[in-house]
């Protein structure tokens, strides 16, 4: 295969998986609830309607608070380029797309920390304590999940030699190393953190509007109209990306290697849906069984993930002896 | 120590392990310990005029800097800012001039200094990069105080002289003109700092620094007497000093005080208790130049002693820098949270960015240490990349406190509020300087907090496990650092910039004039520049990083990429920043093309939804400022979470009963822990000393007598002591 057939290729392959990562985020949203509903004996909505319920609110006009400035109007779309822009990052059914040379975990977990500070500074842009209350408590768990994350990169990028996530994934799917007590201890880690940044149960719940425990809603109560939907599509595709970097990661297995063929992007796909589709019900059994917990044990529950991350790294200096 | 005959004409390395012996492995001759053959590259016949040229040039630059802060002492003292801005762009023109030309180090002896010393100066890489820094921030400060309207005029003259004394510091080449340049910026910096003397604040301020300036005197003073010293010779000359550096106890007192002398000035902690009040004090573009450049030329010369005087030196001299570095990011991270002043609330980050820093440091040292001379080569790129950027930014956000000051009457946090309707300028400078300090990208912030990281999670297999514990936890004391400086930075332009004016004069905000604004537009520009091409700083570092560290910029792709190693995927700022472009241009004409199909373009506009709450009375007509999130309400988690540990914090909340028409209220109390448990203790430790040395006025006059002699024989007895040995 050429040089240039192969570029095409990754090409195809980088918008074919842009493509899907948009159109699957709100469905993910919609089996969590259809699941969730029925495990409470709810029959539930469709799997189709958090798709509703985004086109019919891009049909209407947002309503804007009068003392709103130029950066509650641009945050929605600026936002969800960040998201969308860690999407395309963050491999989903093939390995060598064309953003793999920029994929690094830094960058994508920077993308994402832009996403959250751009809609962090518009709940405060209207000046009411809802917004700030919301950006605040969004801020202070960053600040307690940031660490533990570095230290899951931390683990991988020793385990593999570098921070890139196409090669971290590239090196684990030959399954040269193994399996490992301290990426069983960081995959614990990366779900905790997957969880808090994602604002689901135990941490923040994402179906609430009892106003004295949310903050993901709490910060964008302001939106209404397009501009909610753009939000809410950013949310849900942040979900996505998040469970497709952890099946990516953890489990690569059934991804399409670099400069396959298009037929094995089909496998690849089936597999990716599996993966998230385990993530999905394992999410929604969870949310289920589990309690929302008090704003300032959240620390406590990140900490724990980060304790997890550290005795990871630590184990890989013992066993490994990187001297 | 053993001793070994020494090859003539081959550099001698002096490479320890850690029982202090020269490790015979260790010895052979490299390009990077050996600084007399960095010193002779580069020397074709036109290198060397053009260089031969600049340090002239430089000089000329610094002496009509002093010159100018002496004329306008008797001249209108607008003068002395309105040409400091050309002399200031003079010498950037002429440091950048000297980086993008190859930076063959070249010096020269001036007809001035000690009788039989005189002072030389000299010009190489580090310096060059250091200068240019310093020049840039100096034209941005010089342009903002154009806008003062004559509000600094009582100690305008100061000015060019404090740009000139940092500038003499970077330039000097032996110990002499070192402190002579250190010193004069510790003065000039404290008269700017007294500016606005009358404020009893300012003048605690004020001596607070000078007190800690006194201390990094005494302590840099020393460390370079020990290191001149030699056989009972003194020569102040880095050449002298670099061919001897200094070997076991001797260096290691070296090491104690270099930190303390250079780290109290660059703000390292547990040492940084004065940036705060002192950067809250000083005027705008003066706290600008003391929190961009002054730091970062303490930093330099931390870098110079320790990488280039003192040569090749043990593993061990990492780890106070990593263990300093670290928690001094992470403090200064965390207090930048609780602050209620901009200007404070920059200090602090200040002293986290230094923090993150003199990491880069501690890394590029332990590398350098065993050998891995690559890693060692990123470590000190990314240290000094992320001086660059930090030395751009800061210097915006300090100006734009500066212009806040200026246009809304106040600093506080929650005094202020909704200037980004009344001074959208400001507001978009201080949103891109926001950016940079909380690390996001493709801020400059971000790129050189990226490579940092880099460095650190490669650390690893340069130490046993201890080591390699020690770098875990670094790192994630730096992620921690980071994460927390990012919700310092929603927090201020979030309670400062967005929501409602929180007092009238605030309300009435008036954006700042031209000459300021062109300033912070140029350090936004620049900060830009230095996010979308980071390679291109560490391109200009290329020298600095040949002369200390034995390697080049880890780059790739023209300079588009920074890779942590040759082959390695790297950072690629300029796709990330198109990446993110392509997808908000999409996401934008999406949202557009549906809007006018549907109809629906534009917004309505209406009252804030607020969960229902009603309009806000007529005597309120921006609805009641009470209601917003101010600082101390939006640091509440953190303060529980962290503040309570390690800053003891301490709330207060007085809530009456229902019915009871007092107003609630909340008092917040907490410490930084280097003041309480460093500088009170030591405050106690010398009042205890002084009311022992007050006794003394009152002994008897035969007691007296009797000290005296005891004095006396005492030191006759050291003196056969010492003659003995």
């Amino acid at each position: 295969m050429s040089a240039a057939a192969g570029l095409l290729l990754a090409l195809a392959a980088q918008l074919l998986h842009v493509a899907l990562m948009l159109a699957a985020a709100p469905l993910l949203v919609g089996v969590i609830r259809r699941v969730k509903a029925r495990l409470l004996g709810r029959a539930g909505p469709p799997v189709l309607q958090p798709w509703r319920d985004l086109l019919r609110l891009a049909r209407k006009q947002p309503v804007v608070a009068e003392n709103a400035s130029w950066l509650f109007l641009a945050a929605p779309a600026a936002g969800f380029a960040a998201v969308l822009a860690a999407a395309a990052l963050v491999p989903s059914f093939a390995l060598g797309m064309a953003s793999a040379p920029v994929a690094d975990l830094l960058v994508i977990g920077g993308l994402l920390a832009l996403a959250r500070c751009i809609l962090a500074l518009a709940g405060m842009d209207i000046g009411t304590s809802f917004g700030g209350i919301g950006s605040s408590r969004e801020m202070t768990y960053a600040a307690f999940a940031e660490p533990a994350l570095i230290l899951v990169v931390f683990t991988l990028a020793l385990l593999v030699g570098t921070t890139n996530l196409d090669a971290i994934a590239a090196v684990l799917r030959e399954g040269a190393l193994g399996l490992r007590v301290s990426l069983g201890l960081i995959l614990i880690a990366i779900i905790a953190i997957a969880i808090a940044e994602n604002g689901r149960i135990p941490v923040d719940n994402p179906a609430t509007h009892l106003e004295l425990t949310m903050v993901h809603e709490a910060m964008v109560l302001e939106y209404s109209g397009r501009h909610l939907a753009l939000i809410e599509l950013a949310a849900a595709l942040k979900l996505l990306v998040w469970m497709t970097l952890i099946g990516t990661v953890f489990v690569p297995f059934g991804m399409a290697p670099a400069g396959a063929l298009p037929l094995w992007w089909a496998t690849g796909m089936l597999a990716w849906a599996g993966k998230v589709g385990v993530l999905a019900l394992a999410l929604a059994g969870f949310e289920t069984a589990i309690a929302k917990m008090r704003v300032f044990r959240v620390p406590e529950f990140l900490g724990i993930a980060l304790l997890l991350a550290l005795l990871a790294v630590v184990f890989l200096f013992v066993s490994q002896g990187f001297a | 120590m053993t001793k070994f005959a020494p090859d003539p004409g081959r550099p001698i390395l002096r490479a320890r392990t850690r029982h202090g012996k020269i490790s015979g492995g260790a010895f052979r001759p490299r390009e990077w310990c050996c600084y007399k053959s960095g010193r002779e590259q580069n020397r074709t016949p036109r290198g060397r005029i053009v260089n031969g040229l600049l340090l002239p040039g430089l000089g000329t630059v610094v002496l009509a800097l002093f010159a100018l802060g002496g004329v306008s002492v008797v001249a209108p003292r607008r003068l002395a800012v309105l040409w400091s801005l050309p002399l200031c762009a003079a010498g950037a023109v002429l440091a950048l001039a000297y980086l993008a030309g190859g930076a063959a180090p070249v010096g020269m002896v001036l007809p001035l200094g000690l009788p039989g010393m005189p002072m030389s100066l000299a010009l190489d890489g580090l310096s060059g990069f250091f200068l240019l820094l310093l020049m840039l921030v100096g034209v941005a400060a010089s342009a903002a105080a154009l806008d003062s309207h004559g509000a600094y005029d009582s100690t305008a003259p100061f000015f060019p002289a404090f740009i000139a004394a940092m500038a003499l510091t970077l330039l000097a080449a032996d110990a002499f003109t070192l402190v002579l340049g250190f010193e004069l910026m510790s003065l000039a910096s404290f008269a700017l700092v007294l500016t606005n003397h009358r404020d009893a604040e300012v003048r605690a301020a004020a001596l607070l620094y000078l007190g800690m300036a006194a201390l990094g005197a005494g302590c840099l003073i020393p460390a370079l007497a020990l290191l001149g010293a030699r056989d009972g010779v003194w020569d102040a000359a880095f050449a002298a000093i670099r061919a001897h550096p200094p070997e076991g106890w001797r260096a290691a007192v070296v090491l104690a005080l270099v930190l303390v002398g250079a780290g109290s000035k660059a703000g390292l902690a547990p040492l940084h208790v004065w940036l705060p009040p002192a950067h809250s004090a000083a005027p705008g573009h003066v706290s600008a130049l003391m929190s961009a450049a002054m730091t970062k030329v303490a930093l330099y010369v931390l870098i110079r002693l320790l990488f280039d005087l003192c040569g090749p030196q043990p593993i061990w001299w990492s780890v106070p820098l990593l263990v300093l570095g670290a928690s001094g990011a992470v403090l200064g991270a965390l207090r930048a949270n609780m602050e209620g002043d901009i200007k404070a609330v920059l200090a602090c980050s200040t002293v986290e960015n230094i923090g993150l820093i003199v990491v880069g440091l501690g890394l590029a040292l332990a590398a350098r240490a065993v050998d891995v001379l690559p890693l060692a080569a990123l470590a000190l790129g990314a240290a000094l990349l992320h001086a660059m950027a930090h030395g751009m930014f800061k210097a915006l956000l300090f100006l734009g406190a500066g212009a806040t000051q200026h246009g809304a009457g106040t600093r506080r946090l929650d005094r202020l509020g909704g200037l980004i309707h009344r001074m959208p300028v400001t507001t978009a400078a201080m949103l891109a300087g926001g950016a940079c300090l909380a690390a996001l990208p493709p801020s400059s912030g971000f790129a050189g907090e990226w490579t940092l990281f880099q460095a650190v999670l490669a650390a690893p297999r340069l130490g046993g496990l201890g080591m390699q514990v020690l770098f875990c936890v670094v790192a994630t004391m730096m992620a921690l650092a980071a994460a927390l400086a990012a919700a310092a930075a929603v927090r201020l332009l979030g309670v400062g910039y967005l929501g409602r004016p929180r007092s009238p004069r605030g309300a009435a905000a008036d954006e700042a004039g031209p000459p300021m604004r062109w300033a912070l537009l140029g350090l936004a520009g620049l900060s830009l520049l230095i996010g979308l091409f980071p390679g291109a700083v560490l391109g200009l570092a290329t020298p600095a990083l040949r002369l200390l560290a034995g390697g080049a910029a880890p780059l790739r792709d023209l300079g588009l990429v920074v890779a942590p190693a040759a082959e390695a995927p790297g950072y690629a700022a300029p796709a990330v920043a198109v990446l993110l472009g392509l997808a908000g241009g999409l996401v934008w004409w999406v949202v557009r093309a549906r809007s006018l199909a549907n109809g629906t373009a534009g917004h309505r506009s209406g009252p804030a939804w607020d969960c229902g709450f009603g309009d806000p009375p007529a005597w309120l007509p921006f609805g009641d400022p009470a209601t917003q999130y101010g600082g101390a309400s939006f640091a509440q988690p953190l303060r529980r979470a962290l503040g309570a540990a390690i800053l003891g914090a301490r709330e207060q909340v007085d809530m009456p009963a229902p019915g009871d028409r007092r107003p609630a209220s909340l008092a917040v109390s907490l410490h930084d822990p280097a003041a309480t448990l460093l500088f009170a203790r030591l405050g106690d430790w010398r009042d205890t000393l002084s009311g022992l040395a007050d006794r003394m006025q009152f002994l008897t006059i035969r007691r007296t007598l009797s000290v005296m002699f005891a004095v006396l024989v005492l030191f006759l007895a050291l003196v056969a002591v010492l003659e003995q040995l």
